[in-house]
């Protein structure tokens, strides 16, 4: 075996990820750490001043309820995620996040995030729920406060570049994680009482549009790799709402983002024959239930309307950049010099908005000479992402906070600790937890504040360092270890190192992966339309691939990250088909069309999905779970 | 090929345990050649154009070229980034330039007060997390009991 000092750490929270949601669980651990004695671990496989999604930078926050001024209530807030998710969400758990999310945005303006605001010193907005921001250092700012938090108080550490691969489990508690340095040759065993799981969501689980340099140009970063989704289904916690993913519509091939532009700058798109399909399209609507009378119309919905266009040849779709800003300037028409300013300011605003979070976009824009106040520019919709933070919904079922159930709820929602996982001591945020989706970047560090002070509560209640088993460590870190070890053993065997027929290379088995969801499970190249038939070819494929996954051979340690990263993609991809099979209705159908079961199916279907999958048997299990409203 | 490494400016960090660009990429993609002393993307198709690198490189002399499988050739977009605001320049094809300048932080770099200066309280049951519900501005956080 690969030669690797084993490094054991003890700590009593365990907080893994470096994102946002790992950022606010570490400043609200190290406030409740400091009161109690404990100590606070966290585990990053980047450098946590840019790791996570928001390591290039965003130009708004999505969500602010805007509580201590009235503009909205948390039944607000709530009623929008439910109607835009086809009414699949947790109420409770959005709840949870509303009722602390403009706490973590106030935070961060202290921090030093510079949030626009208006002459009346008011937040401006860019939608109802959306503050304008100069984000270009947003993360690295929220990532001080978290560091700042962790170390001047004494009660933590920061690990960067370990890649965390497997739980350690005592039973079904969970008794904290493995992995690798991706920078030398150790591998780690972090020992805890409470294990608090952020590592992101999924990317090129789906074949991207690019395929070329350009498919490290998705949407959401590449190297969310389904990190958290394998360790919780791994741990055996049970997952919810594994079939909701997310397709954004964005500015074509470089996913510039479209939110400013439809609602700040109020742009219409079109397609090509100058038509709009929100209002061409519009009684379309009528088939989707409840949800399709909603304002604003689900994501999903309009997605659906604008891939009918495609479809029917329609494309391409144009945002109407030109015409917006237009419309917006000629309000100072009377005045010349005012209009000039106007003018300028708008260009400014309209290239910060990709400066700030999707720079590829200012480079494709300067390099097909596109003005955007003098031509339009398309759009389309990108691959489909696990994003349980956006507006997909997919991760762990986890308890809610016992404050915000009913007596209808309290047995089917709470369990012990909110944020905590069906797993003990086994606690999920951001794209981690599913079920509450339209958190974004500040409700995932609101939901990290939330869960971490849980976590905090549950080793007060539990305090003893859960069991492992060495022999158990030994044989995780043999497996982890392994295609270093493939790579030695045959790498003499031919003479081109990635062609080679007792191993796979991570890039290739990610190549194949992406095929087999792209054409199976609705990917890009199937328009996003599977069936029943579909569905178990690619359950088949899947598990010759998992077969194949034994033989995944790395030349290096950066390697190795790739092979796990795969896998942990594979998983990701097998709970969605599954869970995408088990759901036999179409209920978001911009996101994914069941053209064997095209429609709502209320009756059956108002519930959620999930499924939960056992170390021991290697079996899993579909079940559902009743929805219930909380905020009525 | 996403980030591209500048041979005449880039010294490898000297004299440091890592190079600063290899320290921030969040896709563990920027590597030091050490016979040569320049650091490389070893992954262009797993970029995802951040510009981390570009914004830490000391010596600026990491710099992003288009994706070559979608973006035709000729522009560039430059960061200047300094401790409260960037500068950016955009260069396009056709040879016009243009030139943004936004802040970036209202507070000292490294100076982040982990509770923003809201008063924090210390029972773990309540629903209000540490600085609630002072950082709400509210009187107490909502819940559905009492």
């Amino acid at each position: 075996m690969a030669d690797f000092e084993n490094v054991v750490v003890e700590t009593d929270l365990l907080i893994l990820g470096g994102g946002m949601s790992a950022c606010g669980a570490a400043v609200e651990a190290a406030h409740w750490a400091k009161l109690n004695g404990l100590k606070v671990t966290l585990v990053d496989k980047a450098a946590v001043d840019r790791s996570g999604a928001v390591a290039m930078g965003l130009s708004a926050i999505n969500q602010y309820v805007g509580l201590k001024d009235g503009e909205n209530t948390l039944k607000n807030y709530v009623d929008y995620v439910r109607n835009d998710l086809m009414g699949i969400t947790r109420e409770d758990l959005v709840g949870d996040i509303a009722r602390h999310v403009d706490s973590s945005v106030h935070l961060f303006e202290q921090w030093g995030l510079p949030i626009w605001k208006d002459d009346a010193g008011k937040y401006v907005h860019e939608g109802r729920w959306q503050l304008m921001i100069n984000g270009e250092s947003y993360k690295v700012i929220v990532a001080e406060a978290a560091k700042n938090a962790l170390l001047q108080t004494g009660v933590g550490q920061i690990f960067e570049r370990v890649f965390i691969v497997e739980p350690l489990m005592d039973g079904n508690r969970c008794a904290g994680a493995v992995g690798f340095s991706v920078r030398e040759n150790k591998f780690y065993i972090f020992k805890a009482k409470a294990t608090l799981i952020a590592m992101g969501g999924a990317v090129h689980v789906f074949k991207p549009r690019s395929s070329g340099e350009g498919m490290g140009r998705a949407w959401y970063p590449p190297w969310n790799s389904g990190s958290s989704a394998y360790f919780t289904i791994k741990a055996g916690a049970e997952m919810t709402c594994q079939e909701v993913r997310f397709i954004p519509v964005r500015f074509k091939d470089a996913y510039g983002p479209v939110g400013a532009w439809f609602l700040l700058f109020k742009s219409r798109a079109t397609n090509a024959m100058g038509g709009e399909y929100m209002v061409e399209r519009k009684s379309e609507l009528e088939k989707w239930g409840p949800y399709g009378r909603v304002k604003p119309i689900p994501a999903n919905l309009r997605n659906y309307l604008g891939m009918l266009d495609v479809m029917e040849g329609k494309g391409p779709i144009f945002m109407r950049t030109e015409e917006a800003m237009q419309k917006i300037a000629d309000q100072y028409k009377d005045d010349p010099k005012a209009y000039k300013k106007k003018n300028k300011e708008l260009e400014s605003e309209a290239w910060e908005d990709f400066l700030d979070m999707t720079i590829s976009q200012a480079i494709l824009w300067a390099a097909s000479n596109v003005q955007p106040e003098e031509r339009s520019s398309e759009i389309a919709a990108a691959e489909p992402y696990f994003i349980g933070s956006h507006s997909g919904a997919s991760g762990a079922w986890i308890s809610g906070p016992e404050d915000l159930q009913t007596e209808e709820t309290k047995d089917l929602y709470f369990w012990g600790y909110g944020g905590m996982s069906t797993v003990k001591g086994l606690f999920c945020a951001g794209d981690a937890s599913g079920a509450s989706s339209h958190k974004f970047s500040s409700g995932s560090h609101a939901e990290g504040r939330s869960a971490a002070k849980s976590a905090i509560k549950f080793i007060l209640d539990n305090n003893t360092m859960p069991k492992v088993d060495d022999a158990a460590v030994e044989t995780l870190k043999t497996g982890i270890l392994k295609p270093l070890d493939t790579f030695e053993q045959f790498k003499k065997a031919t003479t081109t190192p990635d062609v080679n027929p007792n191993y796979i290379k991570p890039k290739m088995f990610m190549f194949r992966l992406q095929k087999i969801m792209d054409e199976y499970a609705g990917g890009v190249s199937a328009q996003f339309i599977t069936n029943e038939a579909q569905l178990k070819r690619a359950l088949e494929l899947l598990a010759l691939l998992k077969e194949d996954s034994e033989k995944l051979a790395a030349a290096d340690l950066n390697e190795l990250m790739r092979c796990w990263e795969n896998v942990q993609r594979m998983w990701q991809a097998e709970a969605h088909v599954r869970t995408v099979l088990f759901r036999d209705e179409t209920r978001w159908p911009g996101y994914y069309f069941r053209a064997d079961k095209p429609n709502l199916d209320e009756e059956k279907w108002t519930v959620f999905a999930n499924c939960k999958y056992d170390v021991k048997s290697g079996a899993w299990e579909m079940l559902t779970r009743p929805i219930k409203q909380i905020f009525k | 090929m996403p980030s591209f490494v500048i041979p005449e400016k880039c010294d490898g960090c000297k004299a440091l345990d890592k190079t600063a660009c290899q320290h921030i990429c969040p896709n563990d993609l920027m590597v030091l050649d050490k016979e040569q002393m320049k650091a490389f993307n070893r992954d262009p198709m797993m970029c995802w154009e951040c510009y981390s690198c570009v914004k830490i490189c000391p010596t600026q002399a990491v710099e992003v070229r288009g994706y070559a499988d979608f973006v035709p050739m000729g522009a560039s977009v430059t960061p200047m980034r300094s401790t409260d605001n960037i500068m950016w320049t955009v260069t396009f094809r056709n040879g016009s330039i243009k030139r943004f300048k936004f802040p970036i932080r209202t507070t000292a770099e490294g100076k982040a007060v982990p509770d923003g200066g809201f008063p924090t309280h210390s029972d773990i049951n309540s629903p209000a997390l540490a600085t609630e519900p002072a950082s709400l501005g509210l009187p107490q956080v909502f819940t559905l009991k009492g």
